[in-house]
């Protein structure tokens, strides 16, 4: 019994790590799927996601009394996520607007150009967002402050889930339903779907592509602060190199799960997760970032299109 | 003997006299701008060698750090366990045959030893293309680096002393010149027409019946044997290495140089090299100085965010790098070495 | 190979370079010459890693230093002249340091090196100032190996073996741990090293370690191995590794049900520990060079100094870089001349020297002999529990 339940708990370890990835992989496969361009600087939105956050909740302390509740209670709920929730919302707005700039500055202008050039620029852009939240924050990690009160889940017996886990997952889950929603059910959601079929097609139809890459990429930053946020309400570490391993572990699981389909993207989040997790149930943590490496290896050489992903046919 | 051959002869003899006559001497006195010399030829191995592949080629890599990163560890394990049995054959570690053999035998090794990994690494990947293949490359740089890290024979996170700094100007700059001799050479071959065609359009390419996966892995090889090389003058002169030194941000430095000096042009890169390895330092100097306010040095010292805004700034205005394809280099030299 | 009837296409002599980018080459390339130096001063190199990853260590490092010179200046510096502290910076790169200690020795003709913080940046800068015969002394590099290399090396704190025996003497002793867990960062080799002593002593003194868990720098969900600890129910967790993560693994501990005390080393030493570990941080102890609680008033007075400067208070780094720039000047001092060898010898005979993290004597190994603190952390303070003297 005792080891179900054990691997029960590491279920949910895992659960809650690829959520967060899953968050992550969305806004590489949603850019790659309008653009087909992998955007190097997508985990560092992460980053500044959870930076955003750090930087506002001084702000707002003292009106949701971030870090006065031990625990949740039926009374300060609503109140405790509704203060939570505005954070999260402000930090992806901020996210999302740093998004479009970047698209405006740095890959727009390279449109037409040879697809490496763009590549380079990303990478340019990455580090450069590091950097310079290195400069001006300082390098050491920073103390997320207490958005809300993180203890064990009652009522489950010997599982142990915390409130932070529970927090990931459901809303995580919440965000996917409303991506699934705009994607399928909106006017801008069917322009994008459109454009990853067919750039040219879509501009004679009428749609305005820039401005619905944009939107793009406004999406996948949104989501991507969402973890950022949402990470750190469970690890509250930030530091400006945190984007680095899960951006690549991100881009990995997009891949996993065919890049540029949208529920792919958050399966392979929730396998690389579960997988991460189990490898270091297993007894061997010092392979944890190696395994999505591997895994990526092996997709890539025996099924690149990814569990969910089409063939694509190159014309020539 | 061909021209070319002849005058590698003659670039390698002269290596040797500056450094027969001159070594010491600029060793002792000058030990800080000895430093940005070897530091100087050593990047030029590394990004000649990445040129081959990132350049002439067109396939991204972002893994070059790895494979100097074996070469390094390979020649310093070499060194350490293996330098008794050469001084015992050539009579003691005193004499400069015997430390020069040894060099000779260390890079050796791990240019090989590199290349196999090249080989190993480059076979399955290089069938993918573009960002795919940055991102594996990448992955198996940090493989290399991680596998290294968890090897306590290699140091570990300790970090792996070198037995016997042997790394002088001859071995540096005589590198330098055989890599430019071979990637030159190769370039202006068979394989060099094989490199153009694969980077400018491979299903043409493929529809021709070249085997573009030769080419590549031809380029990935020979670049991966120089970085070993690199790597193991690298760790012959600093004489203590660890993993951390070859993390995907010194992949990222060759590459800055790559595309600073113009993807296509081995002098071109030869120069960038030049002029971003003393850049660091020019930039230490001026902090020095009082020119700089001081709200702004740490700026300044911070390489990576210029480096990351010269990347930005470069693909955005002048993508062909400094110096392009080479050819106003060949209008200086006023020469067409087109068959 | 290249054909023989190559076309000569000389039309002028055009760089191949456009003219800014000459002009640039230029300047550069003067000012890397333009290295000044005043002739006459007693120069001392520091070198530490005052950007990149490792910046807010480097920075501590350096405020103590140029306290400590300062201070000396103001008194009428050393042999009658001021000392001149030259600072370089090591990005938190790898090769860096051998580039500087290079610059100190032929560029800058120092008489001394201080530094460098990290011991694999040290490693590098070491042999290099054995060879040259100028006195190198670290403040913070806590690696055995680096004395190892040569006569000219010293160190001024103590070392990974000594640490991890306090540790490892004050569970057993102190805490009457009979069994204990031990979590190493794989990736740190101070860590490592530290594992390697509690183990050791541990095992000698008749207590056991059951299980040694690893994690690695940068990770930040230790649930996995904490969920195994939780089964075993040691009666104290080692935790020799760096504050990033100790802060989260305590956190993730108490959140787990996890009672029992931890002990870490002096890379617990940080304000972002309790800030990010919150009431976890709480009930746990770990070793120290240095308390900025201690009442001794030279300590109290160095707190004062430094907080009027810098505008926080010092951590251990600072204390440490505080008394090796010190220690190091008293040694010019007392060998009379700017001789390295002389200073050498002098460094070697330091005996009983009043440093704010301790009464510091070198002993035979160029290793410092000095006291440690433990301190516990209660209601998000540390407390100096007991100092003690190997």
């Amino acid at each position: 019994m005792d080891k179900l339940i054990e691997m029960l708990q590491q279920l949910v370890n895992g659960v809650s790590l690829g959520s967060i990835y899953a968050l992550i992989a969305l806004g590489y496969t949603m850019v790659y799927g309008v653009l087909r361009f992998i955007n190097f600087a997508h985990g560092d939105i992460y980053m500044l996601g959870a930076y955003a956050g750090f930087l506002l909740a001084p702000i707002f302390a003292h009106t949701f009394k971030f870090g006065e509740f031990d625990t949740f209670t039926p009374q300060n709920t609503l109140f405790i996520l509704s203060g939570a929730g505005l954070i999260m919302i402000l930090s992806m707005a901020i996210c999302a607007a740093i998004g479009v700039l970047i698209e405006r500055i740095a890959y727009r202008p390279l449109r037409e150009r040879p697809r490496l050039n763009v590549l380079i620029t990303a990478i340019g852009v990455s580090l450069f967002l590091q950097n310079i939240t290195q400069y001006r924050l300082g390098a050491d990690p920073k103390a997320f402050p207490q958005l809300i009160p993180v203890h064990v889940v009652e009522g489950l017996g010997n599982l142990t889930i915390l409130t932070s886990q529970l927090a990931i997952i459901i809303a995580t889950i919440i965000l996917l339903i409303i991506l699934r929603f705009v994607v399928m059910k909106t006017k801008i959601g069917l322009a994008m779907r459109a454009l990853s079929l067919n750039p040219t097609a879509c501009s004679i139809m009428g749609v305005n592509n820039d401005v619905v890459i944009s939107f793009t990429f406004a999406l996948g930053s949104a989501l991507a602060a969402a973890a950022g946020i949402l990470v750190s309400m469970d690890s509250p570490s930030i530091n400006p190199l945190m984007g680095n391993l899960p951006g690549i572990k991100a881009f990995v699981a997009a891949v996993l799960g065919g890049i540029g389909n949208i529920p792919g993207a958050a399966l392979g989040g929730l396998i690389i997760g579960i997988l991460e997790t189990f490898v270091v149930a297993i007894g061997f943590p010092q392979w944890r970032d190696g395994i999505a490496f591997a895994v990526l290896i092996v997709i890539l050489l025996f099924k690149p299109t990814g569990i969910l992903g089409r063939v694509e046919r190159e014309k020539v | 003997m061909s021209r070319s051959l002849l005058s590698l002869t003659f670039a390698l003899l002269i290596c040797a006299s500056i450094s027969f006559f001159g070594e010491n001497f600029i060793a002792s006195n000058f030990a800080y701008y000895y430093d940005i010399l070897i530091s100087i030829g050593v990047n030029i191995i590394l990004a000649t060698s990445l040129n081959l592949v990132n350049g002439y080629t067109g396939q991204f890599s972002l893994g070059h750090a790895g494979f100097m990163a074996i070469g390094a560890y390979a020649s310093a394990s070499w060194s350490n366990h293996l330098d008794p049995v050469i001084f015992g054959i050539t009579g003691g570690s005193g004499n400069p045959i015997a430390t020069n053999a040894a060099m000779f035998v260390s890079m050796f090794f791990a240019g090989i030893l590199a290349a196999i990994a090249g080989f190993a690494v480059g076979v399955p990947s290089l069938r993918l293309k573009g960002d795919y293949l940055a991102i594996v490359t990448l992955g198996f740089g940090e493989i290399i680096r991680v596998a290294i890290l968890n090897t306590d024979f290699l140091g570990a996170s300790r970090g792996l002393s070198v037995a016997g700094t042997y790394t002088n100007l001859f071995w540096t700059f005589g590198s330098v010149v055989l890599c430019a001799y071979v990637v030159l050479s190769l370039v202006h071959s068979t394989y060099g027409r094989g490199f153009l065609t694969v980077r400018d359009d491979e299903v043409a390419a493929e529809a021709m019946g070249i085997n573009t996966t030769k080419y590549k892995v031809v380029a990935f090889v020979v670049a991966s044997f120089f970085a070993g090389v690199a790597g193991a003058l690298y760790a012959h002169f600093k004489a203590f290495i660890t993993p951390e030194g070859f993390n995907f941000f010194r992949s990222v430095d060759v590459v800055v140089i790559v595309i600073l000096g113009g993807m296509g042009s081995t002098i071109g890169v030869a120069v960038a090299a030049v002029l971003l390895t003393i850049l660091p330092e020019a930039l230490r100097a001026l902090a020095h100085t009082q020119f700089v306010p001081q709200a702004y040095q740490g700026l300044l010292e911070n390489r990576l965010i210029l480096y990351s805004l010269l990347l930005i700034v470069l693909m955005l205005t002048r993508p062909q790098g400094l110096f392009g394809d080479g050819t106003a280099f060949k209008k200086w030299f006023g020469r067409s070495r087109v068959n | 190979m290249s054909a023989k009837g190559a076309e000569r296409m000389v039309k002028g002599r055009r760089y191949p370079l456009p003219d800014w980018i000459q002009v640039l080459l230029g300047v550069f390339g003067l000012l890397s010459f333009t290295i000044q130096t005043s002739p006459a001063d007693v120069k001392i190199g520091a070198m530490t890693c005052l950007t990149g990853a490792l910046s807010s260590f480097g920075v501590s490092s350096i405020q103590g230093a140029k306290l400590a010179i300062e201070e000396i200046n103001a008194a009428g510096g050393t042999l009658g002249q001021p000392i001149q502290l030259i600072v370089e910076d090591n990005g938190s790169k790898a090769g860096e340091t051998a580039t500087i200690t290079r610059k100190f020795i032929s560029q800058d003709k120092v008489v001394a090196i201080l530094g460098d913080l990290t011991s694999s940046a040290t490693m590098e800068g070491a042999p290099l100032a054995q060879a040259a015969k100028i006195p190198l002394l670290t403040p913070s590099a806590t690696n055995i190996a680096i004395t190892k290399i040569g006569n000219y090396i010293f160190r001024s704190c103590f070392i990974d073996p000594f640490t991890g025996t306090i540790m490892a003497k004050f569970a057993l002793d102190r805490l009457k741990a009979k069994q204990a867990i031990v979590m190493t960062d794989v990736k740190q080799d101070y860590s490592v090293g530290l594992t390697d002593a509690i183990r050791q002593y541990f095992t000698q003194n008749g207590a056991g370690i059951l299980k040694t868990f690893s994690y690695s720098s940068g990770d930040t969900n230790f649930r996995t191995q904490l969920t195994a600890i939780r089964m075993a129910r040691p009666d104290v967790i080692f935790l020799p590794g760096y504050y990033t993560e100790a802060a989260l693994i305590l956190r993730q501990a108490r959140q787990l049900g996890i009672t029992c005390p931890f002990v870490g080393g002096e890379g617990w030493d940080s304000p972002a520990l309790v800030q990010v570990a919150g009431k976890a941080a709480d009930g746990n102890y770990y070793t120290d060079h240095f308390s900025a609680a201690d009442p001794d008033p030279r300590v109290q007075r160095f707190v004062q100094t430094y907080r009027a400067k810098f505008a926080v208070s010092p951590d251990a780094l600072a204390a440490l870089w505080y008394d090796g720039a010190r220690l190091l000047s008293q040694a010019v001092k007392r060998a009379g001349s700017t001789d390295a060898a002389k200073i050498r010898d002098a460094l070697a005979a330091t005996r009983d020297f009043e440093g704010v993290t301790g009464r510091i004597s070198i002993d035979e190994n160029r290793n410092a002999s000095k006291s440690g603190v433990i301190l516990k952390i209660d209601n998000g303070e540390p407390t100096m529990v007991e100092q003690i003297t190997p």
